[in-house]
């Protein structure tokens, strides 16, 4: 009878649809988030991320009529990031449905944007995406900098010094992804994991590398995760959500199991 | 019609609450205002609430709907409080220094963890905000709980907690790093510390049976 771990998984989006391959055997229309959403929902995900990765402006309308669907649908909590810039952007997407909205680039660009959205909109619905990659050397103690453009840009600031710094203006919650590990499939990157989930107070998602079940307990137990993003291994029908949820309280982990 | 009046007072996401109640029963009908004569006028009332707890209560005063809440209760009308929506109904809350709230229920709004930090059974730490889904012991038999197993699961965020005075209105309990009140009860006033209409089977569950609650049958 203790607080349960979160599997939550992530739907990429561009324009509405979502991207990056979903492979349900028996899902109608393979590429539509609701649909999918409502699916993962229903197969016991405790939350939804949805990412949208859309460019264009008109693209953005769609984003919002797609976080309203599924919102009407999905009695699950629902968190949004991707190109959430302005205080305006974090109220439309609210008022849209989301119960949370994720901040990458724009905490990077303007840390003050965290503490006024904080303030604004309370702590509860500030998640600040951090994207971090090893820049130790070998033999070196671990250290980890702040990337952004997908990991292709560095910005000098130390992982750990910043994670504490976001949740000192009001970051309620930290999507932590290794840049190292996304798309491995080798695991996360624990030690990264457990140096921020120790650095700060809040709960910390650990993202970046999943390629088995083992690696989503891992994450959890050696990591100090409070909740495990996956993408892929969902997508593609390789795990599903009761499986993996079966196999983590296996490993003695607190899980949500019966949803009913 | 079942009419539902939702109070607006600008505090958060009100979409997710009136989509899951449209979802459940087809003759209902969701007002989400800060009127004070519409909100009297419905069947049954929701108080939510997210977000500070000073600026919750500075907007409730403001809009003049402080005594709504009272008045409904007084009526016999059911309401139903969410998150800081419950809080909001203590006598007042540590948060943001020390915020006087609406006085309905006697009891404090107190941080999890304060300086010491907050652990569990075992010693270890303990996350704050209380993010995800807990379980939820019911304390006592209720309308609001029919249907739903003791001890299920439902979808908490926060970072505050409800000490009331009386534990007899205490109606579900839950655990983290101590007991606190998840859910508490007087007469037609119920108030959950959870997001039912984030807990998706057992919340709509709790919805669904408020949306039938004629606002008796409160064994306290």
């Amino acid at each position: 009878m203790a607080l349960a771990k979160r599997i939550i998984p992530c739907l990429d989006c561009d324009k509405g649809r979502v991207v990056k391959g979903v492979k349900f055997l028996d899902i109608r229309d393979a590429g539509d988030p609701v649909e999918i959403a409502k699916r993962y929902s229903d197969a016991g995900a405790d939350e939804i991320t949805f990412l949208d990765i859309t460019a264009s402006s008109e693209g953005r309308e769609t984003t919002v009529k797609t976080v309203e669907a599924i919102a009407s649908q999905v009695f699950i909590p629902l968190t949004v990031g991707g190109g959430i810039r302005t205080l305006e952007d974090i109220r439309t997407m609210l008022n849209a449905g989301a119960d949370k909205v994720s901040i990458n680039t724009a905490a990077v660009t303007n840390p003050e944007f965290v503490r006024e959205a904080a303030q604004r909109f309370g702590s509860q619905c500030i998640v600040v995406a951090v994207d971090a990659k090893k820049v130790s050397a070998e033999g070196e103690a671990d250290r980890w900098e702040i990337f952004t453009h997908g990991g292709r840009k560095s910005t000098g600031l130390d992982a750990i010094d910043w994670v504490r710094r976001m949740v000192d203006y009001g970051a309620g919650e930290i999507l932590l992804t290794s840049m190292d590990r996304d798309g491995t499939k080798i695991g996360f990157d624990l030690a990264l994991n457990r140096a921020v989930s120790e650095a700060v107070d809040v709960p910390v998602i650990a993202s970046g590398g999943v390629g088995n079940l083992q690696h989503l307990v891992d994450g959890v137990l050696e990591g100090g995760a409070d909740a495990v993003l996956a993408a892929s291994i969902f997508h593609f029908g390789e795990f599903s959500i009761p499986q993996a949820k079966q196999f983590m309280a296996e490993q003695g982990i607190t899980m949500r199991l019966d949803i009913n | 019609m079942n009419n539902v009046a939702v109070i607006d007072y600008g505090m958060g996401n009100l979409h997710s609450v009136a989509k899951a109640m449209e979802s459940l029963c087809k003759d209902v009908r969701v007002d989400v205002t800060s009127d004070a004569g519409r909100i009297l006028a419905a069947d049954r009332i929701i108080f939510p609430g997210v977000g500070a707890i000073r600026d919750c209560m500075a907007e409730i005063r403001r809009l003049g709907i402080d005594t709504i809440v009272s008045e409904a209760v007084r009526q016999g009308k059911p309401v139903l409080a969410i998150c800081v929506g419950m809080q909001a109904l203590m006598d007042s809350s540590e948060e943001n220094g020390h915020v006087d709230c609406l006085g309905l229920l006697p009891g404090t709004v107190k941080r999890f963890g304060g300086d010491q930090g907050l652990l569990d059974a075992d010693g270890n730490r303990l996350k704050v905000p209380h993010m995800g889904w807990n379980c939820v012991q019911q304390r006592r038999s209720h309308p609001l709980w029919q249907g739903i197993a003791d001890n299920s699961r439902f979808y908490f965020v926060h970072s505050y907690f409800v000490a009331p005075d009386d534990t007899s209105q205490v109606a579900g309990a839950t655990e983290y790093g101590h007991e606190f009140a998840a859910a508490l009860s007087k007469d037609s006033l119920f108030a959950v510390q959870f997001h039912p209409e984030k807990s998706q089977h057992s919340g709509l569950q709790l919805l669904n049976n408020f949306l039938h609650w004629n606002g008796t049958g409160s064994t306290n």
